[in-house]
């Protein structure tokens, strides 16, 4: 198998999916001939044309909105937001129209579409380029969110998106772009709504998400040579939530650690946590459950404060040693 | 621009079908029938039949949350609306969507929408499908004065007027978004002004006249099919109503109220009728017709049966 890198893997998934059904087509700001801000979508204006690689003018409610009215009528766009801060501009379109369609109009339409883009910090943008927000959209009945943190899922994972027939969310942190791992030849496609145990273990589980799935393997693989052994669950998917797969994980070692990129209140890692303390997992905990997210701040812009902004591999390390304790 | 006989007694029909319609409704609602909120398009509906009269069947429209007209010049089934709004299982949205929401996609109904200005991008994103997919369809993207002033709708007008995509903005300026007049909402005087925004052709048409809210949205139609992208029609006109019920309407007075009725589109265009001949017996027909259609219609929304309460969950994802 190749090794590809992240980004490659996720315009070979749009790239395969184009050339399969003629209804898809990407629509956003600069994806044609600059081929995208992070080059998500580089060589396919030259491969598709204007048609279907669309400019815009800078217009995230028009492009959210135009993804949502040409869904509605059989295509299957997708869109790509810039910077998933801008997700906020295009939240009426997102939220109130394309999420809400279907239920409002008696299950009679469907809306499939995709918009993506890229979140996180890491890169010095500052506070309005940097925020991971991903659970905001999965408290949106009607939308669908995903976020995969590995090569091999993001080329599965835009396929299953662009082939769903509901608006999904495609979270992808922008750190994972330069990313490498295996990626099989052809087609094939990740579930949504599937969790995947990143790493087998038997002390605890830590349950991540995106970015972080990276981060905690590499805590793992550290902890290992201080003979703990630690079980990686990436959830991939916010919505559907996998709690099946969580659970299982928790009953087999007993403790659980929850490592997510965005600002801690009330994000996704309370909702598993609420998930598992209401599952026959509970009687198996030997450990209170722990949450170790992003600090309640916008992100700042020294690049000391911005790491210490969201959590690193030695805050898991030492997350896990002090839930062992 | 002649129109056959056939088609002018279609809109004396279905602007009839609007009247009574939102009569009975209103109607309802006072005796407290119907839940929620609506909003009723009475005194506008030469500006829903003329617009959708310059269409092909194919076509499609997005409508606004005074949207009943529209729903009903464009193929809409009156019993299925009068079961939506009384929330019943046989409603255009199973009892989901209530005034707000009725779409009725095979009829080339986008849905009406509850957000000011939230349709004019789905319209847009419409005609891009119909631009790619090379389907000859045009999109007719209803929304009133009050959404001129919103981002969605320059966006959306502005992409549109980019991309010269196959769509056809109608804006109906009943005068005040909800209570505010539009001169004080808007910079220019008239909202098809702000077409010279997007380089696109900005038309005002007087909205009571339904042959000439017809005759400027066919051209601008036609235009759009042709592939020479979207124009703006403001239909000057005016609700009689409130904005949704439980309007004091202290924003303008009696008199205006009265001054705009004596321009009722409909007295209007049977009057035109009569002078070109058609006998006064066909119009009293049609409306004997539309009164007998509405109580029927009425009736089957009242027998219907509610929605269970065990398929709430029905409809949320495809």
């Amino acid at each position: 198998m190749a090794e590809k890198l992240y980004i490659e893997a996720l315009r070979e998934g749009l790239r395969e999916e184009m050339l399969r059904d003629e209804n898809v087509f990407i629509i956003g700001e600069d994806v044609g001939l600059y081929g995208g801000a992070f080059g998500v979508t580089k060589g396919l204006f030259q491969e598709f044309g204007e048609n279907r690689i669309i400019d815009t003018p800078i217009s995230e409610a028009a492009i959210a909105g135009a993804a949502v009215g040409a869904a509605l009528c059989g295509m299957r766009p997708v869109a790509e937001i810039m910077f998933f801060d801008f997700f906020t501009i295009a939240m009426d379109q997102l939220v109130n129209q394309g999420a809400k369609n279907r239920y409002m109009f008696g299950g009679k339409a469907k809306v499939p579409m995709v918009i993506r883009g890229p979140m996180g910090c890491g890169t010095g943008a500052a506070a309005q380029h940097s925020q991971s927000f991903p659970a905001v959209f999965a408290h949106f009945p009607g939308l669908k969110v995903v976020m995969p943190s590995t090569p091999y899922d993001v080329k599965g994972l835009i396929k299953s998106a662009i082939r769903d027939n509901n608006p999904v969310v495609f979270v992808e942190h922008k750190l994972l772009y330069w990313t490498k791992g295996e990626v099989p030849e052809g087609d094939y496609t990740v579930p949504i709504g599937k969790a995947d145990v990143k790493r087998d273990g038997k002390d605890i589980t830590i349950v991540a998400g995106s970015i972080m799935v990276r981060r905690a393997l590499e805590a793992a693989q550290k902890l290992e040579e201080d003979g703990i052994d630690v079980e990686v669950v990436d959830i991939r998917s916010l919505k559907p939530l996998d709690l099946r797969t969580v659970v299982s994980s928790v009953k087999k070692t007993g403790r659980v650690l929850i490592v997510e990129d965005d600002p801690i209140s009330y994000g996704w890692g309370a909702e598993i946590a609420a998930g598992i303390a209401g599952s026959e997992a509970f009687d198996y905990l030997d450990a209170p459950i722990k949450r170790l997210a992003g600090l309640d701040i916008p992100i700042p812009y020294n690049p000391n404060l911005e790491k210490h902004a969201v959590p690193q591999v030695p805050n898991i390390i030492e997350a896990v040693r002090e839930v062992l304790r | 621009m002649t129109l056959s006989k056939e088609k002018k007694l279609w809109m004396y029909r279905k602007m009839h079908e609007i009247r009574n319609f939102e009569l009975e409704v209103d109607r309802l609602f006072k005796a407290n029938l119907i839940w929620g909120t609506c909003h009723l398009s009475v005194g506008q509906e030469a500006s829903a039949v003329g617009a959708i009269a310059a269409l092909d069947e194919k076509d499609m429209i997005t409508s606004t949350h005074r949207g009943h007209g529209h729903c009903i010049a464009k193929g809409g089934k009156l019993p299925q609306m009068f079961a939506e709004l009384l929330g019943k299982e046989t409603g255009y949205c199973r009892g989901r969507g209530g005034s707000m929401h009725i779409a009725d996609l095979e009829m080339g109904n986008l849905g009406a929408n509850g957000i000011v200005a939230g349709g004019i991008p789905i319209a847009t994103g419409a005609a891009l499908a119909s631009k790619l997919k090379k389907d000859g369809k045009v999109t007719l993207c209803f929304f009133g004065d009050g959404a001129t002033s919103q981002g969605a709708f320059h966006e959306a007008v502005n992409l549109a007027a980019v991309m010269k995509l196959p769509v056809v903005y109608v804006c109906e300026n009943n005068l005040y978004g909800m209570s505010v007049p539009f001169k004080k909402a808007s910079a220019v005087e008239n909202a098809a002004d702000r077409a010279k925004a997007y380089n696109i052709p900005g038309i005002i048409v007087d909205g009571n006249d339904v042959e000439a809210v017809y005759n400027v949205v066919k051209e601008a139609v036609e235009r759009a099919r042709k592939g020479e992208g979207p124009s703006l029609i403001e239909a000057k006109t005016y609700r009689w109503l409130g904005h949704s019920k439980s309007d004091p309407r202290v924003y303008r007075t009696r008199e205006e109220e009265e001054e705009w009725k004596q321009k009722c589109p409909i007295k209007r265009y049977r009057q035109q009728l009569i002078s070109e001949g058609i006998e006064e017996e066909v119009l009293n027909k049609i409306e004997k017709e539309v009164e007998d259609e509405i109580k029927k219609a009425l009736e089957y929304a009242q027998n219907s049966p509610e929605p269970k309460v065990e398929e709430i969950m029905e409809g949320v994802y495809a």
